[in-house]
């Protein structure tokens, strides 16, 4: 049949295996919790946490892909590296995935701004949260957290995108 | 219609109970969540194996990256450093010249002080350099400033150290690894630093901002007394760091505070000394302290 010979044929069954197309969304996440070993010396908190984004970005792209209990692994994954004390990722990462399916119940189309929206929120909280955990005096001069906030906010939708072409690549035939 | 999702499993009865299996699971991962920040909180030692695990396997790493990027920062300055080299190299042989001359004033000033210290009965603090290395890498999406310094307790470095450049003062270590440790730089928002005026020994307290800066309270009530421009430096007041590191330098006045810059800039931090901590040795009786000292 000319219809089903060559190229496309040839193609099929060239996908991601399934071990490659569970592990890249995992993988993308650690390497944005990774992050703070990057050889910067930063004098202010000002780099957004890529880890988080980058699971809000799946997370809301692939609703289904995870149940909420990924947030206590990936969290202390990020606890490792981002200098809060052992268990804020674990306590903050989780509660913020509870928010989203929560969110998800009551409201279930949401365009991509709406959605920015409330990565944005959850951006916010955790920054602050984090700060007030780690006993941090900066929670006496909170504006010292905004250069940190707007970044996460600005640099968000190149992360969703980022993240949107990974999953096209990993449901290629 | 709404897209088909597990998180609405209709009627079946076994994808309901995963469901819930799954969000019990998960509050009670934040519950533990909850706890291990309460305990590291009352107990900072306690949680911080893992940490110290991660930072010591992945401090080589930001080793090898700081040495790509600072060689590349270097790139420009290599290649401008060929023009006017002549030029250059006469300067140099002038300071040279200079400072060889004052060299030997210098030896013969360190003789005369060691003299008259030991004349005074002054014990001398020597500072006791445990170890060199490189600060690599930084927290910088947390709202603490910590760096990793890749030296740790198998070359000696324990938790209280001091770390210093050349310049001045870089912080404390903070959580010692086996191969790499954490620093607290004193431009931590939690960091207070007992300091005087270079010049005239007037105590001060530096702060940490949070934001790179620093803030310096005079410890007298009084107005402010500094001026911008004026160098602070450790005061050995309680322990850890030995007295004279220089630490900050007030960049703008305010009502009764300065706003300073931390001396080492922490952007260019490259080697850094590790050094022993500094104890305060007991006061002397009133009737053995020596005549004219203070």
């Amino acid at each position: 049949m000319p219809l089903l010979s060559g190229a496309p044929e040839a193609r099929i069954g060239r996908g991601a295996s399934p071990a490659e197309y569970q592990l890249l969304p995992v993988v993308a996440v650690l390497i944005g919790s990774m992050v703070p070993i990057l050889p910067i010396i930063a004098t202010a908190p000002v780099m957004p946490p890529f880890g988080f984004l980058i699971l809000l970005a799946w997370r809301m792209l692939r609703r289904e892909m995870w149940p909420a209990w990924v947030g206590v692994l990936f969290g202390l994954f990020d606890d490792l590296f981002s200098g809060n004390p052992m268990g804020t990722g674990v306590l903050l990462w989780t509660l913020a995935f509870l928010a989203v399916d929560a969110l998800d119940r009551r409201w279930v189309w949401r365009t991509f701004r709406q959605e920015w929206i409330i990565a944005g929120l959850l951006v916010t909280l955790l920054s602050l949260f984090s700060a007030w955990i780690s006993a941090s005096a900066l929670l006496h001069r909170p504006w010292v957290l905004l250069p940190q906030i707007a970044a996460a906010i600005l640099v968000f939708p190149i992360i969703f995108r980022t993240c949107a072409a990974l999953d096209r690549f990993r449901n290629r035939r | 219609m709404a897209p088909p999702s597990p998180r609405r499993p209709g009627f079946s009865r076994r994808a309901q109970y995963s469901l819930f299996a799954g969000y019990v699971v998960a509050v009670a991962g934040a519950l533990i969540g909850l706890l291990m920040v309460v305990t590291s909180r009352l107990d900072p030692e306690g949680h911080s194996g893992l940490q110290r695990f991660a930072s010591d396997i992945t401090a080589p790493f930001s080793s090898a990256g700081r040495t790509v990027a600072s060689w590349f920062g270097e790139g420009g300055s290599q290649v401008g450093a060929y023009f006017n080299a002549a030029s250059k190299n006469r300067a140099m042989e002038r300071e040279l010249k200079a400072a060889r001359i004052k060299a030997v004033a210098a030896d013969r000033n360190a003789v005369e002080v060691a003299r008259l210290k030991k004349l005074l009965g002054i014990a001398d603090a020597t500072p006791q350099r445990v170890a060199v290395a490189h600060l690599v890498a930084s927290t910088g999406a947390a709202s603490r400033r910590f760096a990793t310094l890749t030296a740790g307790s198998s070359q000696n470095v324990a938790n209280g150290m001091a770390v210093l450049t050349a310049e001045g003062l870089v912080g404390r270590i903070y959580q010692a690894g086996n191969a790499s440790s954490r620093v607290l730089l004193i431009i931590d928002a939690n960091s207070t630093i007992p300091v005087k005026r270079a010049r005239d020994n007037l105590p001060a307290l530096v702060n940490g901002l949070g934001d790179g800066r620093m803030e310096v309270r005079p410890l007298a009530a009084a107005s402010n007394p500094f001026k911008v421009g004026d160098v602070f430096v450790t005061s050995g007041t309680g322990g850890i760091y030995r007295p004279g590191i220089p630490v900050a330098r007030a960049t703008a006045a305010k009502r009764d505070k300065m706003i300073a810059q931390p001396v080492a800039d922490p952007a260019g931090f490259d080697y850094a000394i590790v050094e022993r901590e500094f104890v305060v040795a007991p006061p002397l009786p009133e009737n053995e302290l020596p005549k004219g000292a203070d």
